[in-house]
């Protein structure tokens, strides 16, 4: 086993995917003799080619229609898109048709396709570069999203993704990147899209979390009793767990960087109002980014929340 | 039956100015000496700027930053052409124009330094934002030219991107748009030969970028991007096309990025240095020396004069940047929506009190 950053364990995911199916095929701006701009596809080029690690043009619609295209024919494309606000000049065609191929031809056809994007904030930016708008995607069925918390679960995600049939977004937090080093081993890794995992056990307080807020979430719960659940894939979600989980510690704090109206936070809260009401000791309560364009770097600590905040939030639900 | 050919083009290229300082005197554009000392100033305060900029940001000053070291003469001399009544649409390495209209520099120091104050535009200029999402911002362009038209405004707009920028759908839709509608827009590439890692060739199969312009109907001419009199004599005449009812224009400035595509980057990983010791003997600024100085209007001790003239000015934009009021938290609720929400009020009041991170 080695310990790797995010980084090293997505690049280490795509070799091992690269090499155990050659219909596997990378695709997106400098993916290749660049090795991505955060250097996430390096060495692919020259271990497997120009045909098999393709430097695009500059065409994010292209990028993501090209790769529709090759799904359907029966490769395995994944594509990069260098970060999450270029994919809306995609949207059409992953909500048009990546989305709806399966539904469109009746099953005749699918879209075993992943688009790789980083996100998020915290990492001082340009306009654009630190979007997180999840929800956004997550309200087009059809589409996969998920997203990993540390480096061990975005190699198993991953690679639990390119093996999916269905068109998936695979969300990396940009501020995890190079923060956190882990042990990830070789091969293959157990791990099921549509399952999230209790990434801290606790009996008082449910925090649920994913991506760049899992990491801050469990630094927050360190002084508590909390149970903090790393949701994973956000569609489909795995209300289940959620659910035993609340019902057991009888609070819920929803933790997101994204803004707060009509973030995926809000659905995690009505599923559990549905579905869990009587369970609750207190009002649930969401940690997220505010109703505001990202900011620039000079103001965006204000922005994203703080492990203080979600503390407090904790404490807060508590004592009520 | 027959097979017979029913169009053939032709794609020519402008070029004034050597790279020996000499001109070709039947295309020289109508400039006075003043103008013509102008041009090589701009591009000097152009250069000055943007090594200030990179050493702001190896210090810690300064966010990422994209240079625009070879590119002044494209800059510049396109600029120069535009009045003050046009409208400019930037892409985000476009600091010659900028320059070159009047912008503020503090302010332009100040938005790469991630402070969004910098892009408020001083009321006498015409400025779009500064636009990150490659290649969007063109049908903006063509839709301001509509609309001026619309008005009886004889003005154009000016659209700047590069050659990546060529590559994305709203750069076909917009131009097809703009030749359907005689758009009054000029538009202008930074063919600075790479995107990123993506060479000018890997971009397109097409032999130029100029070439472009033909399928959709509109004019469409390279020139020598390192030739400041060429960009501007072309520039010039596309928007005087536009402006007196021609129509629009395509604009290929055949260039060079010399630096790293931004301080993030390091292009050593996939560039060739001779390549970039080739375009160096091609450099924008010695060659307009070369010419001012055989016409007798430079010499060393105005050169040395100049650069001693821009880095005190330089100084100075640094320190007012570096002086004004942090921005404060409510900036970012502000210019959401015209009002703030009744949520937003909270989150700005939470943020308040959790935080107590407001300066003002
Ligand atoms: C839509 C979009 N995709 C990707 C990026 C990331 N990116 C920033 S600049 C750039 C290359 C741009 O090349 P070009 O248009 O030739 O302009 P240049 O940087 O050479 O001035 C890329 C891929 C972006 N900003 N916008």
């Amino acid at each position: 086993m080695a310990e790797m950053n995010m980084v090293q364990a997505i690049n280490l995911a795509l070799r091992e995917e690269l090499e155990r199916d050659p219909d596997v095929v990378l695709l997106g701006e400098d993916v290749g003799r660049d090795g991505g701009v955060f250097r996430l596809t390096e060495g692919l080029y020259e271990a497997f080619g120009e045909e098999r690690v393709i430097d695009t043009p500059l065409s994010e619609s292209a990028i993501i229609g090209v790769a529709i295209g090759m799904a359907a024919y029966g490769l395995k494309p994944v594509a990069e898109i260098q970060f999450l606000g270029f994919t809306y000049g995609a949207i059409e065609q992953l909500f048009s048709h990546a989305a709806r191929l399966r539904s469109r031809s009746r099953g005749q056809l699918h879209c075993p396709l992943v688009v790789r994007t980083p996100y998020g904030g915290g990492v001082k930016a340009p306009e654009l570069h630190e979007e997180s708008s999840e929800a956004m995607f997550c309200h087009m069925p059809g589409l996969k999203v998920v997203v990993p918390g540390s480096p061990w679960y975005a190699k198993a995600l991953l690679q639990a993704s390119i093996r999916t049939p269905d068109p998936v977004l695979f969300l990396e937090p940009t501020r995890l990147y190079r923060l956190l080093r882990e042990d990830v081993p070789a091969g293959d890794l157990p791990v099921e899209l549509g399952k999230a995992r209790i990434a801290r056990p606790g009996d008082s307080v449910t925090v649920v979390a994913w991506g760049s807020m899992l990491e801050k979430s469990l630094r927050a719960a360190a002084g508590f009793d909390a149970e903090v659940i790393d949701l994973m894939t956000l569609n489909p979600f795995d209300a289940e767990t959620i659910l035993a989980s609340v019902r057991r510690t009888g609070r819920l704090v929803v933790v997101h960087e994204a803004a707060q109206t009509g973030g995926f936070g809000a659905e995690i809260a009505a599923t559990v109002a549905e579905d869990a009401i009587l369970s609750l000791k207190a009002p649930i309560r969401r940690v997220t980014g505010c109703d505001v364009i990202p900011p620039l770097p000079l103001l965006e600590d204000y922005n994203v929340p703080t492990a203080k905040q979600i503390a407090g939030a904790i404490a807060e639900v508590l004592a009520f | 039956m027959s097979k017979k050919i029913i169009a053939s083009f032709t794609v020519s290229r402008l070029e004034i100015l050597d790279e020996q300082g000499r001109v070709d005197a039947e295309l020289m554009p109508d400039l006075t000496d003043p103008d013509l000392v102008r041009l090589y100033e701009l591009m000097l305060l152009t250069r000055q700027f943007d090594q200030r900029a990179l050493h702001l940001q190896r210090e810690g000053r300064l966010g990422t930053y994209p240079s625009v070291l070879g590119q002044e003469a494209s800059q510049v001399g396109s600029a120069y052409a535009l009045q003050k009544s046009d409208w400019f649409f930037p892409a985000f390495r476009e600091l010659g124009v900028f320059v070159t209209l009047g912008y503020p520099l503090a302010e332009i120091y100040q938005y790469w330094n991630g402070d969004e104050r910098g892009l408020l535009c001083p009321e006498q200029l015409n400025i779009f934002p500064i636009c990150i999402a490659v290649g969007t911002h063109i049908p903006h362009a063509v839709g301001a030219a509509m609309a001026a038209r619309y008005r009886g405004d004889p003005i154009a707009t000016a659209c700047y991107f590069g050659d990546g920028g060529t590559s994305k759908g709203d750069f076909h839709e917009g131009l097809n748009m703009a030749g359907v509608f005689q758009a009054p827009v000029v538009f202008i590439i930074q063919n600075n030969q790479w995107a990123i890692s993506i060479s000018r060739n890997h971009q397109t199969a097409a032999e130029t970028l100029a070439q472009k312009a033909i399928a959709y109907g509109i004019p469409g001419i390279q020139v020598d991007g390192n030739d400041v009199l060429a960009v501007y004599q072309a520039t010039r005449e596309a928007l005087q096309r536009a402006r007196s009812g021609g129509g629009p224009s395509l604009i290929e400035c055949d260039t060079y990025r010399m630096a790293d595509h931004t301080t993030a980057d390091d292009a050593a990983r996939y560039r060739d240095p001779e390549e970039v010791q080739r375009w160096q003997r091609r450099d924008p600024l010695l060659r307009m020396r070369r010419f001012l100085a055989d016409r007798g209007l430079w010499d060393d001790a105005r050169q040395q004069q100049l650069e001693t003239e821009i880095d005190a000015r330089l100084d100075r934009a640094v320190a007012r940047e570096e002086a004004t009021p942090p921005a404060r938290a409510r900036d970012i609720f502000a210019y959401t929506w015209t009002e703030m929400t009744p949520r937003q009020k909270r989150q700005l009041q939470q943020l308040r009190d959790l935080r107590e991170l407001d300066h003002g």
